[in-house]
């Protein structure tokens, strides 16, 4: 047999998940140009948004000069996301203000109005970090602020620490799933090596047997550009078919291994840890380089865009320029949606800032992405239940959300439902789907809180008559041990013997008193 | 500049519930041609009666209910059930019968129910049941297939039909002359002890491998269910299982066409109200079973007990008996069929 001399990189995948959508792609939009250079804005708007809404804490006060890459904010007990100014400037203000999200709601910013100098910090990078002690790694790319660049933004160091004996596959998600976005494609096709690099320290703070990047099928170019980059025989490229939603982090690590990840687990516990391409170059950037996460790549794409593209932003932009940067056409513009068309939050203000978890901005036309059309009556086609990527009765759990059968909709597995829009997207009823499923699950989340606080306070109550009948009984024993000591004392007096420290006034008093209570016993007897 | 804000998923197949309804009307062609050209234009204008009260019933109903008219005719919805009766009911049914029908299907079994969506029967299976058992004579009055009559037009013409619908008491119509037996009702009455081939060969009504006519009008409906099937309109399930129970019988008990059997399983599959059955109605997806599993279960039970009452029961066909049967069970398949969710174990 002749060994081939170029050793076939791309696999294909091996397992496949059910349901699944093809909307669309709309990606060549914002592929006909490389990666631009955004213009530096006069002020920068950088949330301190952390994990499960705690505080962070502030490491500048307003009016303080700040280098580019210098540490704004920190989170607690080290599980938070530090935060960097991303260009130099002076702190303006700390202060509340409108950021993209679901809520709507105002979080915590450092308003940096920026000097137009874009002086770094003095920063240094490790040459060589094989020979450097992981958890000095793993400190670094805590201290670089890096967190998921996908979509979710997950602090990256939480999810690689104290995992090393458990990872046996490591899976670098570079499937970009859902339509308009097209940061990732871009990134590898101009930057493979730096990914390929932040892939090589993975490996090496994880040690796993192996390393899968999953690509879809409709990013040749992107896998081509891995391929040739890729200098580690750990690390295989798989190409998996393009299929919505192909990058939903499960559903990924079906198709690469074939590991259905057990419900209510985190994939490390069935050894597989599971990080982006976007996520794989911070951390090159972080290590090699010693830069913190200041910048990343965005799509911005939309037919009201004339000239579409993707844009390599500083962290906190706002986003009005950087739309300018693409020609917006504000007379077509419908919404402004952040990430892709399936999953992302709706923006109602131009000037929000840009966020380490924007992947991408849609600025789109009332043509393109038509508003919503009035719900009609389900039909129970069961269209929704082919679409479900994870198996569930999307209708079922409609009906249950809307009679408020919370239980009926937890028994069919409403928690298991990732809210990737599948069912919604087909449903010919046009019926919000998901936004049900939403308000279900906070529902069903309040109605526990509140099961939970309930508890509490039962608990609470029951404690408090334990301590009350305790002392209840405390109370007899001494009242017994008083009445003992007495009959001793008594029975001494009787036997003519001094009573030790009990003056015989009182033990006369002590008689009385018990005689009267006897008395009064016998009179309640008697009644 | 107002931005809205909505949630996600953003952007929407562009498929809706009217064009749903449409794709299932336009995919009746093929079945409705090969009726029209066996049987003249009865089923044509029958189809067409039944339309017009349809949607004039659903407007009255939804102004009763004070919903919005404009938004829930055009869901094609109300079509779709007199498409379905009208292609059921004999070609010859009077008027009254159709408005009887369609009354029946839109305000009791339809809207009485809670409209589109709610209705635990299949609304145009209920009329057409309601009918055969208030007017057997009517609801089995069937036409020989053009091929059989000796008459010299084969089938009746427009006018014959519009007035056998029609005829204001009229009794002595000329649709008459054209009037016979369907082929299963003929095959499990008249056959007395003969071999299936003896009783094929002299009786006209019987044609390749199943009814004269029926045959193609079997297949019309089966090209129109593929077309509903390429077109991502129905899952495959359903079909797939009440037509492979009934293959399944009927192969069992055909005993190779001897004097006792009980005919082909291309006498079944290309007869009656099977290709019909199988691809239009009990695919209904209202009342029908909707997971995976519960589907399969739920034509299966149609497909047997087509089979079994076309054998053992008192009417020669029995799809809207067997679909509402079906439609009976259609929770409790659903409740005990839920698919296993990804992440998991078997089971519970």
């Amino acid at each position: 047999m002749s060994a081939s001399v170029i050793p076939a990189r791309t696999a294909r995948a091996i397992g496949s998940f059910p349901g699944g959508i093809h909307p669309a792609e709309n990606k060549t939009q914002s592929l006909t140009r490389p990666i631009q250079s955004a213009p530096l804005p006069e002020t920068l708007i950088i949330p301190l948004t952390q994990p499960g809404y705690q505080q962070a804490e502030l490491l500048v006060k307003v009016g303080d000069h700040v280098l580019k890459g210098q540490p704004l904010a920190r989170g607690r007990h080290g599980i938070g996301v530090v935060t960097h100014a991303s260009s130099s400037g002076v702190v303006s203000a700390i202060s509340e203000q409108a950021v993209p999200n679901a809520s709507g709601l105002p979080e915590l910013a450092v308003v940096i109005s920026t000097d137009g100098r874009d002086q770094w910090l003095p920063h240094t990078g490790i040459s060589d970090f094989q020979s450097v002690d992981r958890d000095v790694l793993l400190s670094r790319i805590t201290e670089a602020g890096i967190s998921g660049l996908g979509g979710a933004g997950f602090p990256t160091h939480i999810k690689l620490r104290n995992q090393h004996s458990l990872i046996k596959t490591l899976v670098i998600n570079a499937c970009e799933c859902e339509p308009f976005i097209t940061a990732d494609d871009i990134l590898m096709q101009e930057r493979a090596p730096d990914i390929i690099q932040g892939i090589k320290i993975l490996l090496y703070l994880l040690q796993p047997q192996q390393c899968l990047i999953g690509i879809e099928d409709n990013k040749p170019l992107a896998r081509a550009a891995l391929e040739k980059a890729i200098d580690d025989e750990r690390i295989q490229v798989v190409s998996v078919p393009t299929k919505y939603p192909s990058g939903a982090e499960k559903q990924l690590i079906q198709l690469l291994t074939g590991l259905e990840i057990p419900s209510g687990t985190l994939p490390a516990k069935s050894g597989v840890l599971c990080q982006n391409v976007g996520t794989a170059y911070a951390i090159a950037r972080a290590i090699d380089h010693g830069e913190a996460l200041i910048s990343r790549i965005t799509t911005f794409t939309g037919a009201a865009l004339n000239r579409p593209g993707n844009l390599e932003v500083l962290i906190g932009t706002p986003m009005e320029a950087l739309l300018d940067a693409c020609d917006l056409d504000r007379s077509q513009l419908s919404r402004l949606i952040m990430g892709g068309s399936l999953m992302g939050i709706s923006m109602t203000a131009l000037n929000l800032p840009l966020l380490k978890i924007s992947n991408c901005v849609i600025a789109t036309t009332a043509q393109e992405i038509p508003l919503p059309q009035a719900a009609l009556a389900c039909i129970r086609c069961g269209m929704c239940a082919e679409a479900c990527p994870v198996s569930l009765l999307p209708q079922q759990l409609y009906w249950f959300a809307r009679s408020k059968e919370h239980e009926k909709a937890t028994r069919h597995n409403l928690f298991d439902c990732i809210e990737c829009g599948a069912c919604a997207y087909v449903c010919p009823s046009h019926i919000p789907l998901v936004q049900y499923y939403r308000a279900a699950k906070a529902e069903i989340r309040d109605e526990q809180d509140k099961h939970r606080r309930g508890e509490h306070s039962q608990q609470r109550f029951e404690f408090h008559q334990q301590r009350l009948e305790r002392e209840k009984a405390k109370e007899e024993k001494r009242r017994q041990e008083r009445a003992e000591l007495a009959r001793r004392n008594r029975e001494a007096k009787a036997a003519g013997k001094p009573t030790a420290g009990q003056p015989d006034d009182i033990q006369a008093t002590l008689e009385r008193v018990r005689a009267k209570k006897a008395k009064a016993k016998e009179l309640e007897e008697n009644s | 500049m107002s931005l809205p804000q909505l949630s996600s998923p953003h952007s929407h197949r562009p498929l809706g519930t009217a064009q749903v309804m449409q794709t299932v009307i336009l995919a009746c062609i093929p079945g409705l041609l090969a009726i029209s050209y066996f049987f003249g234009w009865g089923t044509l204008i029958n189809i067409l009666w039944l339309g017009l009260l349809a949607l004039a019933l659903e407007a009255l109903v939804l102004r009763l209910r004070k919903r919005a008219i404009r938004v829930y005719l055009t869901d094609y919805s109300a079509l779709v059930t007199a498409v379905l009766l009208g292609l059921s009911l004999p070609p010859t049914a009077p008027w009254w019968l159709g408005l009887i029908g369609i009354a029946f299907a839109i305000v009791i079994a339809k809207h009485l129910y809670g409209g589109l969506g709610y209705n635990p029967f299949n609304p145009a299976m209920v009329a057409y049941v309601v009918l055969l058992i208030s007017f057997p004579l009517e609801m089995s009055t069937w036409l020989s297939p053009r091929g059989v009559a000796s008459l010299s037009p084969q089938v009746p013409g427009f006018l014959d039909s519009l007035h056998a619908i029609f005829s204001f008491g009229d009794k002595a119509s000329a649709i008459d002359a054209y009037i016979g037996a369907t082929p299963l009702d003929e095959f499990k009455q008249q056959r007395g002890g003969m071999l299936v081939s003896e009783f094929w060969n002299q009786n006209p009504l019987f044609g390749r491998w199943s009814g004269r006519g029926w045959e193609w009008v079997n297949l019309g409906f089966l090209a129109g269910g593929l077309f509903l099937l390429y077109r991502k309109i129905i899952s495959w399930h359903i079909p797939f299982s009440l037509l492979a129970v009934m293959l399944i019988l009927s192969a069992l008990f055909y005993d190779n066409g001897s004097s006792t059997s009980h005919g082909s399983p291309l006498l079944h599959l290309l007869g009656g109200a099977t290709m019909l059955g199988a691809f239009f109605i009990a695919t209904d997806p209202v009342s029908a079973a909707t997971t995976p599993r519960g589907k399969l279960l739920y034509g299966a039970l149609i497909g047997g007990l087509v089979y079994v009452i076309r054998i053992w029961g008192n009417y020669p066909d029995a799809m809207a008996f067997a679909v509402l049967l079906g439609n009976f069970s259609a929770p409790l398949i659903d409740y005990y069929t839920q698919p296993r969710t990804f992440g998991h174990q078997s089971g519970k």
